[in-house]
């Protein structure tokens, strides 16, 4: 495996590897000293066009525990400013020797693009709407630490599906993991392409939660959304909300998962966020097996020293 | 008590070698240490920790009360790290559920060879804390170190040529108790 693009074209058995790699991390990120030498000397660059509070520094989290360096390219003070091109801040990014990039950008297919010019391995911290790749692992791991096996489990993906690119990681990478996925929401919110997702659908919240083992809320995302797509949000939140009444339909041990940032009542309430009144609420735990499963993702990926890889590619860079 | 295994290579210690070896090492434990009151038994992950838990269990019986016992997973600190992850098993996680700062540990491993997993031991369990003193215990001394590390308690010295493989089989893991050598050409 040379680089995390997509689950997609990830295999079930570099998923499970990974999910056993982050599980046996989440001991380190506990301990009271979160330092492992195993990745001194290499350097990680995040470089994202988009903004980002959690999965940037859960990167730089991740990489330091593991004694690599970690370096953030502002976009804003960079030289795309000055109109230098995607490939050539890449390439420039590369020539700087680091040992693996970490994109973000607003379009499908940026993190393939930079791979296809980068002979160093990048992962995709999310591009446009297409996928998040360790964002599916992270709620995978969170899903597997409560529930045991991802195998037959029924996963009910609730809202914005269309301009998500978190519920296009947790379809490819549930389904390949065994688990069944619904996505519910209003049409105008469902994927153009859905029929060719391996998913049921329902524009009912009743009927799409039921038997549900985990509900993955997904975020409105306004700033992506054109107008039009609904009536309003309070109308949304009537519809389609996940508060303590609605997440009955689901099983009554129902996990709750939210990629963050949450927009509190409108997705969803305060006290299913919170995991009040034995709600079972993952989600700051979320962000914490982000940590673990963004090591496993440099571990696997940044163990080798990109100057070797370089070597055995002939030496290109 | 040597004999030669068609299938395996030839074996070193059998089922009770192995048993006898352990409880003159948790005898060997108890007296250097004057009992075990401080001590804790941590076993370097795969096959260190089921020889770590039979010398706990047998320290039990002598002492009728139980050290603390824990796993150690060196594989972040190994320094032959350049091979690709993907070729090898996902890390097992360490699992020491004990402050590990003033005790008197014994890291307990299969095959002591180069040094330079104890050596990745010591380092990983120092980042852990500071324990009061570190020592060995090894079931099969094979010679050949790289590193000027030395064990505390040795089930059986083993001379062996480089060209050798020693291979520990435990019930727990492989479900046999047995110490084999293999020859890279097959011949005994």
């Amino acid at each position: 495996m040379m680089n995390l693009l997509t689950l997609r074209e990830t295999s079930s058995d570099q998923i499970h590897y990974l999910l056993d790699t982050a599980l046996s991390f989440v001991e380190i990120i506990n301990r009271p000293v979160k330092k492992v030498p195993n990745l001194r000397g290499r350097v990680m660059v995040t470089l994202f066009y988009e903004n980002s509070t959690r999965t940037r520094t859960s990167f730089e989290v991740a990489a330091k525990i593991m004694s690599a360096e970690a370096i953030n390219v502002a976009i804003a003070q960079s030289s795309v400013s000055k109109g230098e091109s995607l490939k050539d801040t890449l390439r420039t990014i590369q020539a700087l020797k680091a040992d693996c990039i970490v994109i973000r950008h607003s379009s499908s297919g940026t993190a393939q693009f930079a791979a296809d010019h980068l002979q160093i391995p990048v992962i995709n911290a999310g591009d446009g709407r297409h996928e998040h790749p360790t964002q599916g692992l992270l709620d995978m791991l969170t899903i597997q630490k409560h529930k045991g096996d991802l195998r037959g489990l029924k996963v009910a993906v609730v809202g914005d599906v269309a301009h998500s690119r978190v519920a296009r990681s947790n379809i490819w990478g549930l389904t390949k993991m065994g688990a069944s996925v619904t996505l519910v929401g209003p049409s105008t919110l469902m994927p153009h392409d859905v029929s060719e997702l391996p998913v049921t659908l329902s524009t009912s919240l009743k009927q799409g939660l039921e038997g549900a083992d985990v509900v993955n809320v997904l975020r409105l995302q306004t700033e992506r959304q054109e107008r039009g797509l609904l009536p309003s949000l309070r109308e949304y939140s009537k519809l389609y909300g996940i508060n303590s009444r609605t997440l009955r339909y689901a099983k009554p041990d129902a996990l709750v998962l939210h990629p963050g940032p949450m927009n509190r009542g409108v997705e969803i309430t305060a006290d299913v966020a919170d995991g009040l009144n034995g709600i079972h609420s993952a989600i700051e735990e979320q962000v914490s097996h982000g940590i673990a499963v963004r090591m496993a993702a440099l571990y696997m990926l940044m163990s080798v020293p990109s100057s070797s890889v370089a070597q055995q590619m002939g030496d290109r860079i | 008590m040597e004999r030669e295994d068609n299938t395996t290579g030839l074996a070193v210690m059998e089922q009770d070698d192995i048993r006898r070896a352990l409880t003159r090492i948790a005898h060997e434990i108890v007296e250097r240490n004057h009992g075990i009151e401080n001590l804790a038994i941590i076993g370097i992950l795969t096959r260190g920790k089921p020889l770590a838990d039979r010398i706990a269990k047998t320290l039990h019986s002598i002492e009728d009360r139980m050290p603390s016992c824990g796993a150690l997973d060196i594989g972040l600190y190994r320094d032959d790290f350049t091979s690709n992850p993907v070729d090898r098993p996902a890390p097992h996680p360490t699992d020491i559920a004990f402050n590990i700062n003033d005790k008197d540990i014994v890291l307990v491993d299969d095959v002591l060879y180069t040094g330079r997993t104890v050596r990745a031991a010591i380092t990983a369990l120092l980042d852990l804390g500071r324990p009061a003193s570190i020592q060995l215990a090894v079931l099969l001394d094979r010679g050949h170190r790289e590193l000027p590390i030395r064990p505390d308690y040795v089930g059986k010295n083993l001379p062996t040529s480089l060209d050798e493989h020693v291979k520990v089989s435990l019930m727990e893991v492989d479900g046999i108790d047995q110490a084999v050598i293999l020859r890279p050409d097959g011949s005994r």
